[in-house]
């Protein structure tokens, strides 16, 4: 180490001086912002290629973060030529042949969001700085998306949401290197109402409760927006904390209200919680108004269907896929991830393992691992065949526009996995909006970052 | 008026939650003088008491339903408890259903047995080590706990329904001359309600009235003393431990038809439980029930509509805010004594 | 030398040396080895490593001299983010302004919450303070969301109007935050053999901080200010006797700390310009004291030991997957492979919890003292048994993950 000194004097220059004799720099590891020679940050050189699977680890997110590794490694492996090859064969792009990205083995990193923005950057910043990641993936909640999405942006890597469903993800925080495939607020609103007021009627008094962060208050917004189109009423919204375990004291007051449906914008365990405590005071078999109370869950995920246990029967929710779809992609996931691990794949393995084949296959197509390429890829690309039906990942934003389910919780469940039924599946003409949509107001993509 | 009367009921039901747990805090700090960040998690444990009573209930052989087929298409397997086979299908049923109050019988032995292993095992080497050292040490067992229950369970609240006779709610309102549906409030809160003030007043009666209570309540005075007079009080502090233990747990096995259980909710009640504590006054038994069931109506008050159009956020911040007026205002809390965890 | 004796001078050197030469330290195993995992001398680790040490040192001023357990004192540092976060919004990327704002707004946050918190002692003035930092995240994280971003977090955005700076560069991303020009991203990579070593500006730049601020720390720790601190740990009574009214140095002490953690969150958003409400979150609060007496309580050094360990677990431990595993013991047979597997994989990976909360129990259960008093029983054996062997070596583990 004593050659270290000799150096001494170069540190804390930029590194503009690559190349300078003793100090040359490497591609592999660490080389985030540095210049390397071929132009973007982390360029893969030799035979593999690194890939960040961020994704929460600990916290109350923990099993949906397990569930989306699942779907990543599944994923590496169908990109590797390993296992039965799973969507693979059903995408309607074929350039990817099973040997791995560009003749390149795919590799990966994992690591722990906990939920929270600041650990899922530093847990990103290691990925790029250390492991030297092209693209980070992952994630289970808006907050941590969006931050890790600005990290990508400004180090110039792609980013790939994983489940994020605020409006603002693609809305006021859109950024040009981060997409998701995700559905969002909006989505679940415009997808909602139709199937609300053929079951419900369209003379309803909705009362809300909202989570007290981002994601309520776009999803409140959209839902509120979406059932006043078809003619009801918005008695009252109230805020939740997210700290919140006994909902008693908020759900109690609703039956007094004149309300006769309750919105639950409440997502992981404030939903299980909230909905459990519903039931509990009898909501779903109250009567108001001279109709049955109801109540909605505008986003469902398999997961939280199970904490609930039966308090989920019968109630309407919105969800981005479900294992039962019949098309083909979603027939040849649900067996290959199903072979594989014993139980079906949950909606927010779907979106992770779309991701990375639609991530390999804009590289692939692109001809290059450049973030620029990618993104340019990416935009404006129609595929089908991975559920969902014919998709769009539009330009103006980086949203994909597919698709929607209307679930409902079910009666007779056949086993822990199978709590959710498909009343509707939305078309896309139902759920596009204009990207100046006032819900996605504010913020702008910006330019790519190739970093370096 | 009826809104107000409801929100009364919430928080004497939210209340009873609290008192319970930070009664135990109180036991364990009052007879032992430990801070104990572990006590939420045997509140955790005793909810998966119950749900440990509720799988080994439903231990289930499979058998295959030809008419019927699973995700990937093959034939569905049925689970079928082995607990059909041995009561027949009805009882069995019976018996699963009322999985939680059988529980209950289940966790007495197990959480004193608990309290007893970690008194023993861990806390009574920290009698007279500093109170940072206590609750970091008991942090520590905190963690490792719900990361054991973790690896088991799963980070998923599992859902622990009570059984059928007490789902459902009931018309209070109607009993006490309201409307009808004014004021509904779900048969197994009640049910809370009434086990804790059982559990309280249990409490309460052997600290009071047996010659055992006599000796840990001297022990709590002047322990020294009680030593020199030749009672053996360390081993009376043990089963204190113990009992405070099954306090906690008995308030999770109960907590958990209200709220699935998961392997966090310790740590979600301990920073609340502290500050029940601290507001009724360190070591007071009287105090940590008042404070409880204090916080609790504030709580359920500032979480009606009308209360958070008032003031933004306000049940966001209530406890606390309550907590710091009743620090500035009292110093020891509601009932606290003089010397107690001040330097 | 700088007013210090010679044996703070030595740990002065010492803690220099160490973070100076971070960037090997950290960085023992060579690119592509097994054991490559554990490295951590990567930029943001070590920015981190450093930063919290700061957060530490200064939380340590407050406990470990006048032993008022502080259980809010994350909410400083998360304030004191805000008002860096919002400095780069406003006015410029430079990142002085925002560490001088946050250390102001900070103190400011602390002399208010300071001045009636210490109103009560022992574990009533606990509670407030984590009443007061409860509250803090609470809103921030709801009702406050215009001002911190809430879930989100408080991030820059190309419409910001930064007076003295850009908006936004030429090619339509947001400007980098720098140190007059010199850009906290910057790193200089140095490849000998197959080692690689990162050299990172911003780095530095909080290496530099945290020297002065562990100075400062010795300095106030040798001063008569330090002095009467203890005085109020032994016995306020006794001081009180003597005439003089321990409230003005606890407070002193108190607003002391909260500027440290202040300058803590204004060099993190200078790393990474985002500030997120978990941070204030009372978890956040508990880590600082964990990291205090894990590291050693009352000590100079032991809260930068106890900052960089459990940040080494949070961020190494927990990006171990079973592949990885499976890789290490890949040179066992096939049956034996996976035994270990299965029992290394619980405390791993998404375990990482289980690890740190067996390691608090651990350290507490034998070494009260924390990590400092492991090192000094180490020093003491390898004295003892003369001076044959070099301790350097165990000096340096007992250090490599403090850096």
């Amino acid at each position: 180490m004593s050659k270290s000194t000799l150096t001494r004097r170069g540190l804390l220059k930029t590194s503009a001086v690559a190349g300078a004799g003793l100090a040359t720099p490497t591609v592999f590891g660490g080389a985030a912002w540095s210049a390397g020679h071929t132009g973007f940050t982390n360029a893969p050189e030799g035979s593999t290629v690194t890939l960040g699977f961020n994704v929460p680890q600990t916290g109350p997110y923990a099993d949906e973060g397990a569930d989306e590794l699942r779907a990543y490694e599944l994923a590496v492996e169908h990109l590797n030529g390993d296992g039965d090859g799973g969507m693979l064969p059903t995408f309607s792009s074929k350039v990817l042949d099973g040997t791995g990205i560009m003749g390149k083995k795919v590799e990966y990193v994992t690591g722990d969001t906990q939920t929270k923005s600041d650990a899922a950057r530093a847990s990103a910043r290691s990925m790029i700085e250390k492991d030297g990641a092209i693209m980070i993936t992952g994630g289970s909640s808006s907050g941590v998306a969006v931050a890790v999405q600005a990290l990508c942006q400004e180090a110039g890597v792609i980013f790939m949401a994983g489940l994020t469903h605020s409006n603002d993800t693609t809305g006021k925080d859109k950024k040009a290197n981060g997409f998701r495939h995700f559905f969002n607020s909006y989505m679940s609103g415009a997808a909602l109402a139709p199937v609300l007021a053929a079951n419900y009627g369209t003379d309803r008094k909705a009362y809300h409760l909202t989570a007290d962060y981002n994601w309520g208050y776009t999803t409140e917004q959209a839902i509120k927006e979406s059932t006043e189109a078809i003619g009801w009423e918005t008695v009252n919204t109230v805020l939740t904390p997210l700290t919140q375990t006994d909902f008693s004291s908020y759900i109690a007051p609703v039956l007094q209200s004149g309300a006769d449906v309750l919105v639950l914008n409440h997502y992981g365990g404030n939903m299980v919680n909230s909905l459990t405590n519903a039931v509990q005071f009898g909501l779903r078999e109250a009567q108001a108004n001279g109709k049955n109370f109801e109540i909605v869950v505008p986003l469902y995920s398999r997961l939280m269907a199970k904490g609930a246990g039966a308090n989920v029967k019968g109630i309407f929710g919105s969800t981005n896929w479900h294992w039962s779809l019949p098309d083909e992609g979603s027939q040849a996931f649900t067996r290959s991830f199903g072979t594989k691990y014993g139980f079906p794949p949950s909606q927010a393995a779907h979106t992770c393992y779309v991701q990375t084949l639609l991530y390999a296959d804009a590289v692939q197509r692109a001809g290059s691992f450049n973030p620029c390429a990618v993104v340019e890829a990416l935009e404006g690309f129609e595929f089908d065949g991975l559920g969902n039906g014919p998709t769009l990942y539009r330009a103006e934003d980086h949203q994909c526009f597919k698709d929607v389910l209307v679930v409902k919780g079910k009666e007779n469940p056949t086993s822990e996995f199978d709590l959710l039924e498909i009343v509707e599946i939305t078309p896309v003409e139902q759920v596009t909006y204009a990207p100046d949509h006032p819900q996605f107001a504010g913020g702008a993509l910006g330019t790519c970052n190739p970093g370096a | 008026m009826d809104a107000i009367i409801l929100q009364i009921l919430n928080g004497l039901d939210k209340g009873s939650a609290y008192a319970l747990i930070a009664l135990g805090l109180t036991l364990i700090f009052g007879t032992l003088g430990v801070v104990n960040f572990a006590h939420g998690a045997l509140f955790m444990i005793g909810a998966f008491v119950a749900v440990t009573v509720s799988r080994l209930l439903t231990l289930s052989h499979q058998v295959i339903d030809e008419t019927r087929t699973d995700f990937l298409g093959n034939p569905l397997k049925v689970d079928v408890p082995y607990i059909y086979g041995w009561f027949g299908e009805s009882t069995g049923a019976a018996i699963i259903d009322w999985a939680v109050p059988i529980s209950i019988l289940i966790a007495i032995p197990v959480m004193i047995l608990i309290g007893v292993i970690m008194e023993r095992g861990l806390i009574k080497h920290f009698y007279k080590r500093p109170h940072a050292d206590q609750i970091l040490v008991t942090f520590g067992l905190a963690i490792v706990l719900q990361e054991i229950i973790k690896y088991f369970y799963g980070a998923n609240p599992i859902p622990t329904p009570a059984p059928q006779a007490f789902v459902g709610s009931f018309d209070f309102g109607a009993l006490i001359g309201f409307d009808a549906n004014s004021i509904i409030y779900p048969y197994w809160r009640l049910v809370y309600f009434g086990f804790s003030m059982v559990i309280i007043t249990a409490v309460f009666a052997f600290l009071q009235f047996t010659t055992f209570g006599m000796v840990v309540r001297a022990g709590m005075a002047d322990r020294e003393t009680v030593g020199l007079l030749g009672i053996n009080i360390d081993k009376r502090f043990t089963i204190m431990f113990g009992i405070a233990a099954a306090v906690a747990g008995l308030a999770g096995v109960m907590y958990t038809p209200i709220n699935s259980p998961n392997y966090h909710m310790g740590m979600d009640f301990l920073v609340l439980s502290f500050v029940v504590v601290v507001v009724g006054g360190m070591g007071s038994l009287p105090g940590a029930v008042a404070a409880g069931f204090l916080l609790g109506i504030l709580e359920s008050f500032a979480s009606m509509g009308a209360v958070i159009d008032l003031i933004p956020g306000i049940n966001q911040v209530i406890i606390y805010l309550v907590a710091i007026v009743i620090l500035l205002t009292r110093p020891r809390g509601l009932m606290g004594r003089k010397g107690v965890m001040e330097e | 030398m700088l007013g210090l004796n010679k044996k703070d001078m030595n740990l002065l050197l010492l803690v220099a040396g160490l973070v100076i030469f971070a960037p090997f330290i950290l960085n023992p195993f060579p690119e592509g080895s097994e054991l490559a995992q554990f490295n951590a001398g990567y930029p943001d680790l070590m920015q981190r490593f450093v930063i919290f040490g700061i957060f530490a040192i200064g939380f340590n001023i407050l406990f470990g001299l006048t032993g008022y357990l502080s259980f809010g004192h994350a909410a400083f540092l998360g304030v004191g983010s805000y008002a860096g976060v919002w400095m780069m919004k406003l006015l410029t990327m430079n990142v002085v302004p925002a560490i001088m704002i946050s250390v102001v707004v900070a103190g400011l946050f602390s002399l208010l919450i300071g001045y009636i918190s210490l109103r009560r002692s022992g574990i009533y003035f606990s509670i407030l303070t984590l009443a007061f930092a409860q509250m803090s995240f609470a809103l921030a994280y709801s009702v406050l969301t215009p001002l911190t971003g809430g879930e989100t977090g408080l991030q820059l955005s190309l419409n910001d109007p930064r007076v003295l700076g850009i908006s936004a560069t030429e090619t339509g991303s947001i400007p980098v935050t720098h140190f007059f020009g010199l850009e906290m991203r910057d790193s200089f990579e140095l490849a000998l053999g197959s080692w690689l070593f990162t050299f990172n500006a911003g780095y530095y730049l909080c290496a530099a901080v945290m020297l002065i601020a562990f100075y400062l720390s010795i300095r106030i720790f040798r001063s008569p200010f330090g002095m009467m601190l203890r005085a109020v740990k032994s016995n306020q009574q006794r001081m009180k006797y003597t005439g003089l009214n321990p409230k003005p140095y606890t407070l002193a002490a108190f607003v002391i700390s909260g500027m440290y953690a202040g300058l803590a969150g204004g060099l993190m958003v200078s790393m990474d310009p985002l500030a997120g409400a978990e941070r204030m979150f009372w978890t956040a609060s508990g880590e600082v004291v964990l990291m205090a007496i894990l590291g050693g309580a009352g000590t100079l050094i032991g809260p930068v030991l106890g900052a960089g360990l459990i940040k080494y677990m949070e961020n190494i431990l927990s990006k171990i997957n079973s592949t990885i595993l499976h890789e290490w013991f890949a040179f066992m047979p096939d049956g034996i492979e996976d035994v270990m597997v299965t029992l290394v994989y619980p405390f791993i990976g998404k375990g990482w919890h289980l690890t740190l909360g067996i390691m608090f129990m651990l350290v507490v259960i034998f070494l009260p003292g924390g990590l400092v008093e492991g090192g000094q029983r180490i020093a003491r054996l390898f004295r003892r048994r003369g001076a044959k062997t070099d301790d350097s070596g165990a000096e340096q583990s007992q250090n490599t993950p403090a850096e």
